[in-house]
């Protein structure tokens, strides 16, 4: 299941775990990335807080935890080709994976057809 | 200032029609980017991008008694450079100080062959309305002040530059970095410099704003042109060595701290007789305190303005401008420095989140100019 958002993050859920990416959305406003720093594994992140950074050109964005849980994986990818964002930001580009604390801290995000119609409003 | 109250330059509807992104910038809507910022910047490295300026301000200082001298030695009393020195057909880079030598603005200064009474400047968009006061209130005895509001200007930058012009008037092709004249563009007759902000070959175009379409949409129409947004144009500007106002420089920087005193010629240093001089010969004689320097920083991180610079554990500087470098594919910056840090070479740390990115002082610019002197 895929859920995304406000901050145009989307997470993919499969029991306990999530992964979690910027939508093509996000990536098509920041332009070419050209840096993501992605937490290791073993960090305990929290809904909202800080988990990962992207900086295109111009200007650097923070990626904020959708939920709190401890990171499994980053992207290593992405250290050394962060073209992999505009590339395939919902797939290839995927920045870290986590394991949730409370999987029902998601239950309140948008799912695709919520998240078009967001989109929609912006 | 609201959404409703940006203005437009007459290229507007075109850039929009042309799939850029627009953004606010110093009181107008600007394009940012259009296909990207990276593919932009390599394509002006490459071969010619096209970019609007409009937003920036012509002024025309007209001298009262017809004497483009009298203009010269008038506009000396707010900017360092040698103004009167200025040939017809030349133009000069050069900044307004106040009294503190802090800088109010960079500006060219252009002295057009074909008018014999008058000086034209170019100005930043977000500052113009400043330095006009500024020009009224100090220059209005001997010089008429007169926005060229019925101008736009676009630039055309990169290795192709001249031959996409020359194609149109073969004159341009005999003009020097730094060079004035006029030229006949897809059937308009406008006014234009050898220069830009790229650190490429290339010229700015002035042209009648009721015209511009028609130049813009001839050099768009080349397969060597592409239309360049901002994003690139501060891209290459940095790679290029050159200040961004607001950001490099501003009314708490002197000209000599910000590395440009070769903009300063030598009988303005001894003669003096502009605002801030009095900063300026102590800048000069005791070298300044702190000093614009480029850095190189290893990895891939940017890092941006506002950045601490430390060496030995204390804080010696800050970034003013910083990010990722395309032609180079890692990330500079540049920034001022305690002048005891601020040999090439040295040895430093950038804070970025909280994290010290090693770097090292290096020369600018980053990318060899493409000057045709």
């Amino acid at each position: 299941m895929k859920k995304y958002t406000e901050d145009h993050e989307w997470v993919a859920i499969e029991g306990d775990t999530a992964t979690v990416g910027i939508s093509s959305y996000a990536q098509a406003q920041l332009g070419d990335v050209v840096f993501v720093e992605v937490p290791e594994a073993g960090r305990a992140v929290t809904k909202g807080g800080d988990a990962a950074v992207v900086e295109s050109v111009k200007a650097a964005s923070e990626v904020y935890a959708p939920a709190s849980g401890t990171v499994s994986a980053g992207n290593d990818a992405l250290a050394d080709n962060p073209a992999l964002v505009n590339e395939d930001p919902e797939g290839a580009g995927w920045f870290f994976q986590m394991t949730l604390a409370d999987p029902a801290e998601l239950d309140g995000l948008m799912d695709e057809a919520a998240y078009k119609a967001y989109l929609e409003t912006l | 200032m609201s959404e409703d109250d940006l203005l437009e330059t007459p290229l507007a509807g075109l850039h929009r029609a042309a799939g850029a992104r627009m953004v606010p910038f110093a009181g107008y809507h600007m394009p940012v980017q259009y296909e990207g910022i990276i593919a932009e910047h390599l394509w002006t490295r490459e071969k010619a991008g096209l970019f609007d300026v409009s937003h920036m301000g012509i002024v025309d200082l007209i001298a009262h008694d017809g004497r483009a001298e009298t203009a010269a030695r008038a506009l000396e009393a707010l900017v360092p450079a040698d103004i009167a020195a200025l040939k017809p057909g030349r133009q000069r880079y050069t900044q307004f100080l106040n009294e503190a030598g802090g800088i109010l603005d960079d500006l060219m200064v252009a002295r057009p062959a074909e008018h014999a009474d008058r000086l034209t400047l170019v100005v930043n968009a977000a500052c113009k309305r400043e330095d006009i006061a500024l020009m009224e209130s100090r220059l209005a005895d001997a010089v008429d002040i007169v926005p060229r509001e019925d101008l736009a200007l676009i630039a055309l930058q990169g290795p192709q530059a001249e031959a996409v012009l020359a194609a149109h008037d073969p004159v341009v092709a005999a003009m020097p970095f730094m060079g004035v004249g006029r030229a006949r563009i897809a059937g308009v007759e406008l006014g234009l410099t050898r220069s830009g902000y790229t650190g490429e070959d290339g010229y700015e175009l002035a042209v009648p704003a009721d015209r511009v379409a028609q130049v813009w949409q001839a050099l768009t129409g080349d397969e060597r042109v592409k239309p360049i947004g901002l994003g690139a144009r501060d891209s290459l500007r940095l790679e290029a060595g050159l200040c961004l106002y607001g950001h490099d420089l501003d009314t708490t920087t002197t000209p000599v701290e910000a590395d440009l005193l070769w903009s300063i010629q030598k009988r303005r240093r001894t003669e003096g007789g502009f605002a801030g001089f009095e900063r300026i010969r102590s800048d000069i004689e005791n070298g300044p305190a702190r000093r614009r320097v480029g850095f190189r920083i290893e990895g891939r991180a940017p890092a941006r303005e506002g950045a601490e610079v430390v060496a030995g554990g204390k804080t010696v500087g800050i970034l003013t401008s910083g990010g990722f470098a395309p032609s180079l594919g890692a990330p500079i910056a540049m920034g001022y420095v305690d002048s005891d840090h601020a040999g090439e070479g040295t040895a430093v740390e950038i804070m970025v989140r909280g994290r010290a990115l090693a770097a090292t002082v290096a020369p600018m610019p980053f990318v060899p100019h493409g000057y045709k002197r």
